[in-house]
């Protein structure tokens, strides 16, 4: 328990400590703006986002667009924006549908010994698809579409959070005050959900924040090999998709939405390994 | 010795019979009556009948799992709508890009990580070492399809120096197909390199503190002779895992990398199939390749046992 209650002690001021180390904070700013732009895209986007020009058709960055014009005219700037919105939503939903597969899967096989056998093995069974693969073949099964989306890329990253939150369940079951809570006659459930699931919560935080990175990146891949979501909304990854097909008139369709990308996701990463760092030491060595 | 491998051995087989049990479950969660989504509305009932027997999809769900794990056995991963050929001999035929796509990568990966993760580890907190590690943290951030395109457009476009995109015709001799390989084997190499740069650092700076280390130095022993010769020898099985498991990721690259670049490789193949609803042939693809990488980890873990004594499974 001892070595339990700091760590519980500190993550109130997880924030503060994060934003004293230099490169998460630069980070947690690129990430604010990025996700306050997606917010706040109908006010600062200075056109519609499906406003057709064909006057203004394949125009190169220029004052009037800061991102150039697309094949139809659209705004990139402002599809950007919009496309944001779909791009970090998507990614948040596949953190928060895998984390909790994750969960159910990682307690049942860290807490009951019988089931940690069967468990076990179907996660190392789910981790032997290639993630963009398995994504694939399940979106291909349920149908193209951003829910669907959500779904596969959480089936595909649950068994990583499973198999984190596993162990640190293994160490946490053997703890005194779960034996005491034990001794005392609490159910089971209300053990797993107030004793343990709470010390969970470092390295599922650490987690999740690598798998938000990695589900933009794999939303991108998906969006651009058309069994994503559907090209008639904007993400990033549909806006290079199509920016492939004018790459030699009009390269910047392709690049600053690929550029969004790359800012998002590296500060995530930014955010991941400061919270890695200050959470779970142990595994900071490692990687 | 012999216990533990067979104890892996067994757990290996457990875990290839689920790989075996999840892609039978994926096709069959298809919402409605695949053979019916795959021909689309305009279907007859006839036909729609017809591609049910072919896809194994009549008789309780029992019998088909008998006979799709029978089929399994048999390397018969069923026939290709589309294409009108074995499944088996459809990924066979696209085999030879993907491998030497991910052959490529992998070595160039590796050819970038390992001097880097080293000198980082070895100068570690210089200049070197930040510039290093911001680098990788980059490399990790860009979509492999994305840093493809600029690839094609600036090496392919702007100077000429490569093929934009293509294998050659059959026939063409390795050599030639590097025109075509060069390209999508960086793209997909540099992201790759990320992940192994880092672990080959964190395993250096586990061992470069370590006692032998320092007695070896206490000999007189050359510097670079104490690095490569005992830190990285004792630091390597963490990083031939890391390596083991990237060539799986990198399978997973392909997919996507394969689409940019047009190799006519199992990437492609998945990807039209996909598009076409080509159930079979993303069952196959998806079979074989989990099936190998489950190989690749057994042989992994294989390799620690002969290794490493200190290993028990």
């Amino acid at each position: 328990m001892a070595a339990i209650a700091p760590a519980l002690q500190s993550e109130p001021n997880i924030l503060s400590r994060l934003v004293g180390r230099r490169t998460s904070l630069i980070g947690i700013i690129i990430l604010a703006i990025i996700a306050a732009a997606a917010l706040l895209a109908p006010f600062i986007a200075p056109y519609s986002p499906s406003k057709l020009s064909i006057a203004s058709r394949l125009h190169g960055p220029e004052m009037a667009h800061l991102f150039g014009t697309d094949d139809l005219g659209r705004d990139i700037f402002t599809r950007m924006l919009y496309a944001g919105r779909t791009s970090l939503t998507v990614g948040f939903a596949v953190v928060v549908f895998s984390s909790i597969i994750g969960i159910v899967l990682g307690l049942t096989a860290g807490f009951f010994r019988r089931l940690d056998q069967p468990v076990s093995r179907l996660i190392d069974a789910m981790m032997a698809f290639p993630d963009i693969l398995l994504a694939i073949a399940l979106v291909a099964a349920l149908g193209a579409s951003a829910t669907n989306v959500v779904i596969a890329l959480g089936i595909v990253y649950a068994p990583r959070l499973a198999r984190v939150i596993r162990a640190s369940t293994l160490v946490i079951r053997e703890l005194p005050y779960v034996e005491a809570a034990r001794a005392l006659g609490v159910p089971t459930p209300v053990i797993l959900l107030r004793h343990v699931l709470r010390n969970v919560t470092s390295p599922l935080l650490v987690q999740g924040t690598f798998i938000f990175a990695n589900a933009i990146l794999a939303e991108a891949g998906l969006s651009f090999l058309g069994v994503g979501i559907s090209p008639d909304t904007p993400t990033w990854g549909t806006m290079i998709s199509v920016g492939r097909q004018y790459m030699d008139q009009a390269s910047w369709m392709m690049f600053f939405p690929g550029a969004a990308i790359v800012l998002t996701v590296l500060s995530l990463q930014l955010v991941g390994d400061g919270l890695r760092d200050l959470l779970d030491p142990r595994l900071a060595k490692d990687i | 010795m012999l216990r533990a491998a067979l104890n892996r051995l067994f757990g290996m087989l457990v875990v290839m019979a689920l790989v075996v049990t999840v892609v039978f479950v994926i096709v069959r969660v298809t919402p409605g009556d695949p053979a019916a989504v795959m021909l689309g509305p305009d279907a007859s009932a006839e036909d729609i009948e017809q591609l049910r027997e072919k896809l194994g999809l009549n008789g309780t769900i029992l019998e088909q799992f008998a006979n799709y794990v029978a089929g399994v056995l048999r390397a018969d991963f069923g026939q290709s709508i589309f294409l009108g050929q074995p499944v088996t001999q459809a990924l066979m035929d696209r085999a030879e890009p993907t491998f030497f796509l991910t052959i490529f990568s992998l070595l160039i990966a590796t050819a970038i990580a390992l001097p880097v993760g080293i000198l980082s580890a070895y100068w570690r907190g210089s200049m070197f070492d930040q510039a290093a590690t911001a680098l990788a943290m980059f490399a990790a951030s860009v979509p492999s399809f994305w840093l493809g395109l600029l690839f094609i457009q600036f090496f392919a476009v702007h100077l000429g120096w490569f093929a934009t995109s293509g294998y050659g015709g059959p026939g063409t001799p390795l050599f030639e197909r590097l025109h075509y390989l060069v390209l999508p084997a960086f793209a997909l190499g540099l992201v790759s390199s990320a992940l192994i740069t880092r672990f080959t650092r964190a395993s250096m700076l586990d061992v470069l503190n370590d006692d032998y280390v320092r007695t070896a130095r206490s000999k007189g022993m050359g510097e670079w002779r104490v690095v490569l010769k005992h830190a990285l020898k004792n630091a390597l099985i963490p990083i031939l895992t890391v390596i083991g498991l990237t060539a799986a990721l990198l399978i997973s690259g392909a997919v996507v990398t394969e689409t940019v670049f047009g190799l006519p490789g199992v990437g492609n193949l998945v990807v039209s199939a996909v598009l076409r609803r080509d159930y079979p042939v993303i069952q196959g693809a998806l079979l074989v390749i989990a099936g190998l990488y489950v190989l690749v980890n057994f042989g992994i873990d294989m390799l620690y046992l002969l290794i490493d004594p200190r290993v028990r499974y």
